[in-house]
């Protein structure tokens, strides 16, 4: 085969692998509930804000 | 919660981030130096302290050392917190934290010595270069080592911009360093005429598109969210502004190029490409502001929230500047003009400083154990210092930039040129000097940022025991 078919054949292969992505991410809709679960992730250690501001639980600051 | 439980490394997050604002102030200080050499030419001193030698260093010293620092102690950060782990191997963090300071301490020696590789941003000679090599593959290890070892499913959006700013810059870095070594201190490309300068700017291009894009997009997913207390606007839309970018910025190298030996089919295709860029990158743009929707009041009162959207409005600014620019016809106007040093600082000084200074700003009290920095209200104006310096820069720049490309253009009605190369030169003086006055404005922001930060760092204590939680919502 010709190097320049190969060349042909990997662009649009690439092509419908991005259109593949988008319809993965806008059109199958079990992928909704993962992708927002996944949006909420730099929020799901509160605790660890807390320390480093020298807040306690209540978001008070602590007396030491 | 045992007392065994494994904290945050933050040591490293905390060294690279001091750094950060003291390589700032050095490479920005440089470039004022330039900026004032243009002006007043009596300031280039010796062959050590001539323009031709301190502009590579003001470049590699903003990008990779300001820059560079700032994609270390951010992506440390966040891919620590996002996978709730602990930082893959504490050592060969160090490792990348030592050895990158002294990629820039050498980059710093020798620039002004004249030892260059001549090509642009890739100046640094082949030991040098080797060094980068093994650094950042520690870097890789480090980084992808955390995202396997993390506690929930997902990767976060950033971690995918991280991750790939990471591969690709291994990628470009080692292609184009590619060099023929003669001595300790001299090599010459593995490649020849234009073959050459295609890998140049193919490495040139992406160095934009993945270092100064790609990783600082990393950024802007955490970074904005957190300080505006909500998640990002639409997490679909990041995944497919990820994989565009990915897809389309490896083809718009050639737009460096236009009018060269390069063949004219492939000046095309980097144009057409460079063209498509503009969807991506609007979309991402887009994505960050309006992450604010619906609590556009903290805009007014929150200036880490300034810096962070101003960042992106001159993120979309300069992605719009730039696909135009990429046209072979705007091109002939613009290229080797001022118009190419505005483009580049809407995009270095607005898009790039100012969301590391955003995030600089939401790191340093949280690795400290302050509640904020120690004055807020230097925040704000170092933010007006800064935003007024970068419009100074690129509206004189802009000016300039046309000037010069319609002096150089033309012509008398019997063919010959109009203008000398040298009244051009004498035309751009007003602009040059008002240019340094825009670096001079954003240098002092950055000294103001200084201050506060010593002031903040003053009487804190080094926060370490910030525990690493299994995440309430999921589990692996």
């Amino acid at each position: 085969m010709d190097i320049n078919e190969l060349r042909s054949i990997v662009t649009v292969v690439s092509l419908l692998t991005f259109l593949g992505i988008v319809w993965w991410a806008y059109g199958v809709k079990g992928n909704k509930a993962r992708f927002e679960e996944a949006a909420m992730l730099p929020f799901t250690d509160e605790e660890a804000d807390r320390a480093e501001l020298g807040l306690d639980r209540n978001g008070q600051r602590k007396a030491s | 919660m045992s007392v065994t439980q494994s904290t945050y490394n933050y040591k490293v997050v905390r060294q690279f981030t001091v750094m950060t604002v003291v390589w700032g102030i050095v490479g920005m200080l440089v470039g004022v130096i330039i900026a004032a050499q243009l002006v007043w030419p009596e300031l280039n001193f010796g062959p050590y302290l001539h323009f031709g030698r301190l502009r590579p260093l003001h470049t590699n010293a903003v990008i990779f050392a300001f820059g560079g620092c700032a994609l270390f102690a951010t992506s440390y950060y966040v891919v620590q917190r996002t996978c709730h782990a602990r930082i893959f191997s504490d050592g060969l963090a160090a490792f990348t934290f030592w050895g990158w300071q002294l990629v820039i301490v050498l980059a710093a020696i020798t620039l002004p010595l004249g030892m260059t590789q001549g090509k642009e941003y890739a100046e640094l000679e082949w030991p040098i270069d080797l060094l980068i090599a093994v650094v950042w593959v520690a870097y890789a290890v480090v980084f992808f080592g955390t995202i396997v070892k993390r506690k929930v499913t997902h990767i976060y959006v950033a971690n995918w911009f991280y991750g790939g700013f990471i591969l690709a810059v291994a990628l470009l870095h080692i292609v184009n360093s590619a060099a023929i070594p003669v001595s300790p201190t001299k090599s010459y490309s593995a490649y020849a005429g234009v073959q050459d300068a295609m890998v140049q700017w193919w490495y040139g291009h992406n160095a934009v598109g993945f270092f100064l894009t790609a990783g600082f997009l990393g950024m802007m997913y955490y970074f904005v969210p957190k300080q505006a207390g909500r998640p990002i606007y639409s997490y679909r839309l990041s995944v497919v502004h990820f994989w565009a970018l990915i897809f389309t910025y490896m083809w718009a190298g050639p737009h460096h190029l236009h009018y060269t030996a390069l063949p004219d089919w492939t000046q095309s295709v980097g144009m057409l490409f460079s063209l498509i860029l503009l969807a991506p990158s609007w979309g991402g743009m887009i994505n960050g502001v309006m992450t604010l929707s619906g609590a556009w009041h903290k805009l007014r009162d929150d200036p880490i929230l300034k810096f962070l959207i101003t960042s992106l409005s001159f993120y979309g600014m300069s992605t719009f500047e730039g696909p135009m620019m990429a046209i072979k016809t705007v091109n002939a106007l613009s290229h080797y003009t001022d118009w190419t040093i505005g483009h580049v600082h809407s995009g270095a000084l607005g898009w790039v400083a100012m969301i590391s200074i955003g995030s600089v700003y939401y790191l340093v009290p949280r690795l400290f154990g302050k509640p904020e920095m120690f004055s807020v209200k230097l925040i704000t104006v170092h933010f007006w210092v800064a935003t007024i310096g970068v419009v100074l820069y690129i509206a004189s720049m802009w000016i300039s930039g046309v000037m010069q490309g319609l002096m150089w253009r033309a012509v008398n009605a019997d063919g010959t040129l109009t203008y000398s190369f040298v009244e051009s030169v004498k035309a751009s003086y007003p602009f040059w000097a008002i240019r340094f006055l825009g670096g001079v404005l954003f240098l002092t922001g950055m000294l103001i940022m200084a201050y506060n930060m010593v002031k903040t760092i003053a009487g804190g204590r080094t926060v370490d025991d910030a525990l690493v939680l299994q995440p309430a919502a999921q589990h692996a």
